[in-house]
Formats: C-alpha cells, structure tokens, sequence
C-alpha cells in the first residue's frame, strides 16, 4: 500500500546511503547529503539504518498515506504536520491510513530526512534506490518526487516505540558562523602563502548556486596564484591544472573567486585546481546550510581528520544506544 | 480588511522584478487577488515565484529587493 505525494516541495528525493563504486565512471556515490540525519530517521522507525527515505530541501512534501506507519523527521528542523497538528522532530510518531503528513516553515537547516517504517520501495538500481537527477538514475523514474507519484513502501521494519526521541546533545546542527574543516593538500601549493592564509582567515557565505553536487561559497578574498607556465593539457586560467580526479569534499576555487566544494552526487574530474578537502566528518553539515549561512573554514592536519571522523562514528553509535 | 503576510517558504534571495530590466511584479497600493505572482527567490540555481495567498492592497514591502531571505520571512504585506 502506497504513500500518495500531493505536493513535492520544490527538491524532494528519494535517498539512501548511496552507490558506492561507480566514481571511476563518472557516477557519483550519491545518496542522503547528511547521512547521520537519514541513519537516525531510521532507527526511529525501525528501519535498517540505510533503508530509503525521503530527501527534502528547505521545503517538505504532503504526503497521504493508505496505510498504518511509523515516520520521523530529522536533519532540518522542518516541523511535521499530521492532519494539520504539530509533530516533533527527530522522533517517531505513529501515522494511521488515511491521515496526511505536511510540514510548517523551515526554521533552520536545509535538509529534512523523512523515515517511514518499512522504507522506501523501489527498485534499486546499481545498488540503490538514491536519486542521482543529472544522472536520470534511482528514485522514481530518475527523477525527483512529483504530485501524482506514489511511493511503495516495503516490509520488515522493528515495531519501535511511539515517541521514541534523539537526546537534544546527539543533535548537532550547524553553528554560526558555520565551521567546516579543510584538510590542505592536493593543489594547495598552487596558491600564494598570504591567500592560503587569507582563505582561513576570512568568513565566507553560502551561495544560491549550493545543491547535491556542490555547495558555492563567496565574499571571501581572491586568492592570488603562484605564477607559473601553465603545463600541456591545462587551460590558460591559473586556477586550470591539467584534468584531476575530484575527491568527495574537495574544494576548487575556478579563477580563485568563489570556492566550490563537491558533495555526494560530485562531478568525478576536471580541470580547476583544488586546494584540499573538507573533511568526511563535517559532509553532513554542508548537507544542512542554508543559502547565506556565514562560514569559516577551519585548517587541520591528517591527524585531527581522522579524530574527528572517530568521534563522528562514536556519536552514531550514541544516537544508535539512545534508540536501541 | 485584516492585515495579512504574504512568506517565503524558501531561503535565498528575493527578487521583486522577473527579470533586472522589467519593471516589478507589483508596488505598495496594488490590489491583487490570491494566486498573483509577488515576487521570486532565488535559490539552488533556480527562481521560484512567490505567489499571494490571500486577496488584498499592498500595503509594505518588509524587504528590498535582491535580500537574502530567510524560510517564513514576510515578503509583503497586505491590508
């Protein structure tokens, strides 16, 4: 028994924990922009933590089911609705055949993570059933959900506990101004010391150009280049290097204006230089910044990467015996 | 007539003009009726209208145009 859309806000995707595996070929891993807020959804519902959910960007879907369920909302706070009356996020709620899931204004983040019990049923593809858009591939028809779809649910969720909720301290959103830490490397010596300095330094802000595949920053300082003879294969801009790989997280500055960092559904090569990464551990808050959102970016080293990746992992494991 | 607001349910930025050299969507003292394109926010590489939901005048523009604004933020207000 299916979920009818009624409304689809204005970008609401199916998204699981992706496809991993095809990025030589140039398809992204895809999947939820903020994992641990599709994870913890999960959980809520009894689902398996990589089970598929519902995606939503600044704006949430109406949604009429047909039959009885378990849903939560996290990530975003983007207050759920059932038959017009208030829901909290970041806990289960029972829904019962017939009643309709809408959503109040966003009041802050970008992307809400909508868990059903049972999850989202439909046909994986390479993998996953994630939404992959330029690519045409997962979801439903390779597309975002439209007015009209219906959503097939599938079997074998946990019966959970009504109620059940996330420890305010587990929920971590991001501050102002927002941090985001960047591992220096890859074409970092492109760029001169003072803009390397100059980079930190400054408060960046969010972008309207800020999506799944990658999220703009501006109003920092232009980084100047190191100058050099540009090598064979490479564009004439002094941001071009001849054709790289694009990590996950990395950040490419084209003519050293408007720093881009990639995220989950990245282009997998090109030719602007990077000057490193953002780290795995601070991908799930790009996933939550709004357009405008004030932004430093932080310099580490390996080590403090791969502490922060530690502590990610042990938060997860937190919010999983908080639920369990 | 109560006075009511007409909000964004999107951040980005706002743009009361459909294009830089078209004239505005509408000015204070304008009627308009439920559905009437106000304005447009700008977001993900994309323009959304934003659309009056009630009947009514202009009576304010909380925002300039070309602002950031904030998910729930009045655009317009009505009387």
């Amino acid at each position: 028994m299916p979920i009818n859309v009624i409304s689809a806000g204005i970008a609401t995707t199916i998204q699981d924990m992706g496809r991993p595996g095809y990025y030589h070929l140039g398809i992204p891993m895809g999947g939820a922009m903020d994992r641990l807020a599709l994870r913890t959804a999960n959980l809520l519902v009894g689902n398996d933590e990589g089970a598929a959910g519902l995606e939503s960007v600044f704006v949430g879907p109406e949604l009429e089911f047909t039959e009885d369920a378990m849903v939560a909302v996290c990530g975003a706070e983007l207050p759920p609705k059932l038959d017009g009356e208030p829901r909290e996020t970041w806990t289960a709620f029972p829904v019962k055949a017939g009643q309709v899931l809408s959503f109040d204004f966003l009041k802050s983040g970008a992307r809400a993570y909508i868990a059903i019990s049972g999850g989202i049923n439909t046909e994986p593809k390479l993998g996953s059933r994630s939404t992959y858009a330029i690519g045409a591939l997962g979801g439903i028809d390779g597309r975002a959900v439209q007015p009209g779809d219906t959503l097939p649910l599938g079997k074998g969720s946990k019966s959970v506990k009504e109620g059940l909720t996330v420890p305010q301290t587990l929920r971590r959103g991001p501050g102002n101004p927002a941090e985001l830490r960047v591992l220096p490397g890859l074409y970092w010596h492109r760029i001169t010391e003072q803009a390397q300095k100059d980079f930190f330094d400054d408060t960046w802000k969010v972008a309207n150009e800020a999506d799944r595949m990658g999220y703009r920053f501006q109003g920092g300082r232009k980084l100047e280049f190191v100058e050099r003879e540009q090598p064979f294969g490479a564009g004439a801009d002094p941001s071009n290097i001849t054709d790289a790989c694009y990590p996950y997280g990395s950040v490419q500055v084209p003519s050293g204006t408007e720093p881009i960092v990639l995220h989950r559904d990245a282009v997998s090569g090109g030719g602007y230089f990077m000057i490193g990464t953002v780290i795995s551990a601070d991908m799930d808050l790009i996933g939550q910044l709004q357009p405008h959102t004030p932004t430093r970016f932080v310099k580490v080293d390996m080590d403090t990467a791969l502490a922060a990746r530690h502590d990610r992992a042990k938060t997860m494991d937190a919010i999983r015996e908080a639920l369990s | 007539m109560a006075k009511h607001e007409v909000r964004s349910p999107i951040p980005g930025t706002f743009y009361r003009k459909p294009a830089p050299d078209q004239p505005v969507f509408k000015e204070i003292g304008d009627t308009v009726a439920k559905g009437d394109t106000i304005g447009l926010v700008e977001v993900m590489k994309t323009f959304h209208e934003i659309k009056a939901d009630a009947d009514g005048t202009i009576t304010g523009f909380p925002i300039d145009d070309a602002e950031p604004v904030m998910a729930g933020q009045t655009i317009a207000e009505l009387g």
